[in-house]
């Protein structure tokens, strides 16, 4: 990680941070495929809200932080690995552990209030109501 | 889209009294196998499955652990983005050691199944004591 990484003998930052975002990612490979991120999510949306399921499994809801900011949702948190004990052995060890922080931008504006997530089953289920601010508004025209 | 080891079902099974004939991806959860002197514990990542939808087996020496995700979609909504499919958590794994049958324990808990399988009395490691004379 200390070496300079160069680019056809140009010295590029971003591949650092492209391989350091890649070593972040590993941490949660599967069964040795690789995984876009992690946690696995789904978004569904209509004109009144979003709704986020976020496969979560392990994860304690006192492990996880939401935070809705205007259009931009963040979910962080830490999957803690089981401490196993001292006299035994991991025959295959495949669940990763660790922290994991991921951000979306959504559709439109959230109503910070109104926002309830639930977990159930390892499923994080989020609903953000769009706010009243940015719904659009209809216009009337008068005839003059 | 989240790429998790697909295993599309092909095989018909022998067993006649379960339906296999379901139009899902099937996927392999992630599994922890970890031993110790007296149990042999499995931990496997099946979120959105609860206890009512897990089939576990033990025959002839493979576990296979079942779990059938509850789809749930949100109706009145459009799919803005896609990053796991619904589907079918199968595994089956080889049980070497001599496992009490009776006393296998199985739990899910926030989407992790965790099965113990405590080891049979002639699997466990013995103390050998030495006598003098």
């Amino acid at each position: 990680m200390i070496f300079p990484i160069t680019r056809n003998g140009v010295y590029s930052p971003f591949a650092r941070l492209r391989t350091l975002q890649n070593e972040m990612n590993r941490m949660f490979e599967g069964t040795g495929l690789k995984r876009e991120a992690f946690p696995a999510v789904n978004i569904w949306s209509n004109e009144n809200e979003v709704i986020l399921k976020a496969e979560l499994p392990g994860v304690t809801a006192d492990d996880m932080d939401i935070t809705v900011e205007g259009d931009v949702l963040t979910l962080e948190g830490e999957r803690k690995a089981e401490n196993p004990g001292e006299e035994s052995s991991y025959h295959r060890r495949e669940r990763g552990s660790g922290t994991f922080i991921r951000s979306f931008r959504l559709p439109y504006e959230i109503d910070n209030g109104k926002v309830k997530a639930a977990y159930k089953d390892g499923i994080l289920k989020i609903t953000m109501p769009r706010a009243e601010t940015s719904k659009p508004k209809k216009i009337k025209v008068s005839a003059e | 889209m989240t790429a998790k080891a697909k295993n599309q079902d092909q095989n018909i099974e022998k067993r006649e009294d379960v339906e296999l004939s379901q139009d899902k991806p099937v996927f392999m959860p992630a599994v922890d196998i970890i031993e110790d002197k007296s149990n042999i514990t499995v931990l496997a990542d099946m979120p959105g499955v609860n206890q009512e939808n897990i089939d576990i087996t033990l025959e002839d020496k493979v576990l296979t652990l079942t779990g059938t995700q509850c789809c749930c979609m949100p109706e009145d909504h459009d799919l803005v983005y896609n990053g796991y499919k619904c589907g079918i958590y199968r595994r089956s794994f080889n049980i070497l050691a001599d496992v009490n049958e009776n006393k296998i324990n199985a739990s899910i808990n926030n989407g992790v199944l965790k099965i113990v399988l405590p080891k049979a009395e002639k699997a466990k490691p013995k103390k050998i004591t030495v006598q003098t004379g």
